[in-house]
């Protein structure tokens, strides 16, 4: 007989740290973005993602609102928006 | 193939023959040459281990606790200041149903520090989820390390086991021990196949946190196991018998002539052989004495005891331990066995000798069988000198 | 590395722990052949809570202090398996768990020549608990068993020079990193895999909760950290420093601002000279100093 012992990765969600967002949350504008990747690089949640200029996004399911991302974008591109904003996408 | 040897050598055999994976240990009397001739082994090209020089226990049952994690057989050895010093680890080994086997030579606890034999050591991890086994001699000994991989890496199983042998008396004792050779070891000894591991083919998490949801049901799940361990014991002793011709019958108890005993001692380790010599002396009297020795402490194996003692009207438990401030150790569980039962000894004493490595002497077991009346008495020390006991300090 | 995340999202750490922005860099660093042994810690603790888990390699987590000694074991077990050569093996820790408690498994690890990196997430103080001192907090730094008050300016002690400690080791390969410079940190752990030995790796990580500060401040705290010769970037290779992050320094006082926990000493002006010794002693001893 066996009790909880170990974790398979592909069998872990994760939770969702996005609930955990309450002032502000990453609004990428889509407008300079050189495609540097930083924000995808620096977002301790890794859950930025994206490939294209103008195509990186943060996951809201996840993302808890640090604006680190913010911060580190060459281009200010990424603008750290009040959480009651409407026209999020994802 | 039979040999003359010191225990510590024989120990060492059986572990080469069993082939661990890794080895670590750091270096504590009376254990100390266990180690190194398994060092030497390796040096040599006998033994193609990977032998893991520690700065301390505690990091030697890491070693092999991460050994262990990642798939592979191992083997440790400590006493004492040293398995105290790695108990944390012992615990976490159990919790995390690592198979890994390891030799205590029993010795006795600091303060004041003592290298010779009691065992106040393993009994005091007794709470662990480590299996504890008891050598009386070292042909035990030798089998029991190859009974205790078997058992550990059962995938029924999973649990650590600890292969208990009187520092010294047994250790840098010398006996003729038949040591099994390497195609009977393959025989009963299958390659350690692990139930989960570190493996980057199939990454799993191995020691999560777990929270009042989630923490009780392993402690629960180990418990059971060592229930149903007593099972699986019979039928691991059975087929080492088959294979070896050495009959430990279910592995938990050795009756000696206890059929029609009226006094019986209980004890563990090596001081059975003098209890035998003794039981041999006074039966010869006519005098209707016998022993229980305990082989497996833990799990311990209360209805066994039960059966055996039942029907005896006086027993003595011989404790080479004690638990400061309430009753010993072994005798605690002697007295639980027969609690409320309708049957059982009409006195349960209880002794404690030995200590410190103090002598066990035929007397002193003559002794036990004198104290041993209708009057029950408690962790009644034997051979003790009063001389040396002092009302206040500084006398 | 998108696909199949080797440190997932979903884990509970604080929002912009620098922690968990070097932890993620450097498994990606090190890649999906690689058995990573974790000390308890904030780590440890936010990543794998069961039944979650945001390790996508092999993951083990024994006590406080082993990891050294647990990744010893591992990598003793897959040299026996043959399969070493192909698999990195990484003993993670918080500061305390690597220069204080653990520094004994540490240490035998280093002297026994392990294939292991071993990285120290420094935060500089014991953070999961409740942000109490390490050997590794700087001096004058307030926390909540060296708290600043009306007979004290926080930590007595200067900061245990454990880099220092694993040069004396005689290993191949130690270096300081930073968060505040994650490109450093993948260059480094990629560089520290491709050496056979012992290697050891100390990752300056801001905490906005220990240090005070807000989220978004991540990168300037950690920053001036380097750019003001408190917390110098360097890399020994064979006991040699090889390479060091030249800076224009910046005055200490700049960084004591940026934190609440060295708020009380912005109006002592003895004990800022004091901590500008500290950084003026590191600059000249790594030279530091951009030449003009």
């Amino acid at each position: 007989m066996f009790g909880p012992l170990t974790v398979d990765p592909l069998k872990s969600k994760g939770d969702k740290t996005g609930s955990w967002r309450v002032q502000y949350r990453p609004h990428y504008l889509h407008k300079d973005c050189i495609a540097c990747r930083m924000c995808l690089i620096i977002c301790p949640e890794g859950c930025v993602h994206g490939k294209e200029k103008n195509a990186f996004y943060a996951d809201y399911n996840f993302c808890k609102g640090c604006g680190v991302c913010a911060d580190i974008c060459p281009k200010k591109d990424i603008v750290m928006v009040p959480e009651e904003s409407k026209g999020e996408d994802k | 193939m039979k040999e003359f040897l010191e225990g510590s050598h024989a120990i060492a055999e059986i572990v080469k023959a069993c082939k661990p994976g890794v080895i670590s240990a750091y270096p504590i009397t009376p254990q100390t040459h266990i180690v190194e001739d398994l060092a030497t082994m390796v040096a040599n090209g006998e033994l193609t281990s990977q032998f893991v020089n520690v700065e301390s226990e505690h990091s030697a049952a890491s070693v092999v606790l991460g050994a262990s994690a990642t798939g592979v057989r191992v083997y440790t050895a400590t006493s004492s200041q040293g398995l105290f010093y790695m108990q944390e680890v012992v615990f976490n080994i159990a919790g995390m149903r690592l198979p890994v086997v390891m030799t205590c030579a029993n010795r006795a606890v600091s303060a004041p520090i003592n290298i010779w034999n009691d065992q106040q050591d393993s009994i005091s991890l007794r709470d662990s989820g480590w299996f504890q086994i008891y050598a009386e001699d070292n042909q035990e000994a030798v089998d029991f390390h190859l009974i205790a991989y078997r058992l550990a890496e059962d995938k029924r199983v999973m649990l650590p086991v600890m292969v208990c042998m009187d520092g010294f008396i047994l250790t840098h004792g010398m006996e003729t021990v038949d040591i099994p050779e390497q195609d009977k070891v393959k025989k009963f000894l299958p390659d350690y196949n692990a139930l989960y591991k570190l493996d980057t083919a199939h990454p799993i998490s191995m020691g999560l946190l777990a929270d009042p949801n989630y923490y009780m049901e392993t402690r629960f799940a180990i418990q059971e196991t060592m229930q149903e361990s007593i099972g699986y014991l019979a039928d691991i002793s059975k087929k080492f018998n088959t294979v070896f011709g050495r009959d430990y019958k279910d592995f938990l108890v050795e009756e000696y002539q206890i059929k029609d005993a009226e006094k019986v001692i209980v004890a563990m380790g090596s001081v059975c052989g003098t209890i035998k010599e003794v039981v041999d002396e006074q039966r010869a009297k006519g005098k209707k004495v016998g022993l229980l020795r305990i082989i497996t402490y833990r799990p311990f194996p209360y209805a066994r005891v039960y059966e055996a003692l039942k029907d005896i009207p006086k027993v003595a438990v011989l404790d080479k331990a004690v638990s400061l401030g309430a009753y010993a150790p072994i005798a605690v569980e002697l007295k639980a066995a027969f609690y409320g039962k309708k049957k059982g000894p009409k006195v349960i004493s209880s002794f404690v000798a030995g200590l410190g490595g103090r002598d066990i002497t035929l007397e002193s077991i003559h002794e036990v069988f004198r104290r041993l009346t209708v009057k029950e008495v408690n962790s009644d020390f034997i051979d003790l000198k009063p001389e040396l006991l002092k009302e206040e300090y500084g006398e | 590395m998108e696909n199949n995340p080797l440190f997932k999202s979903g884990h509970t750490a604080c929002a912009g722990c620098g922690q968990a922005i070097a932890a993620r860099l450097v498994i990606e660093a090190a890649g999906a052949n690689t058995i990573v042994v974790n000390n308890t810690g904030c780590l440890e603790v936010f990543s794998t809570k069961y039944p979650e888990t945001a390790w996508g390699v092999p993951w083990i987590h024994s006590l406080f202090e082993n990891s050294a000694a647990v990744a010893s074991g591992v990598e003793a077990a897959l040299k026996y398996l043959g399969k070493k050569d192909v698999t990195n093996v990484i003993a993670q820790g918080g500061d305390g768990s690597t220069g204080d408690i653990g520094l004994q498994a540490l240490s035998g690890m280093l002297e026994r020549g392990h294939d292991i990196l071993y990285v120290c997430y420094d935060n500089e103080a014991y953070m999961n608990t409740g942000v109490q001192r390490s050997g590794l907090t700087p001096f004058d730094t307030n926390t909540s068993t060296s708290p600043a008050g009306a007979k004290s300016s926080g930590n007595l002690r200067p900061k245990k020079a454990v880099p220092e400690i694993c040069v004396a080791h005689g290993i191949p390969y130690v270096a300081t990193a930073s968060a505040g410079f994650p490109m450093d940190i993948t260059r480094k752990v990629k560089k520290a895999i491709s050496i056979k030995g012992p290697k050891y790796i100390q990752i300056h990580v801001p905490c906005p909760l220990g240090w005070r500060y807000e989220t978004n401040q991540m990168l300037p705290v950690a920053k001036l950290a380097v750019d003001t010769g408190l917390y110098p970037l360097f890399e020994y290779e064979n006991g040699i420093l090889a390479a060091r992050k030249q800076i224009t320094p910046k005055p200490v006082e700049e960084y004591l601002k940026s934190q609440g926990r060295f708020k009380h000493l912005l109006n002592n002006p003895e004990e800022i000279k004091k901590i500008q010794e500290i950084a003026d002693n590191n600059i000249k001893k790594y030279g530091l100093k951009v030449e003009a």
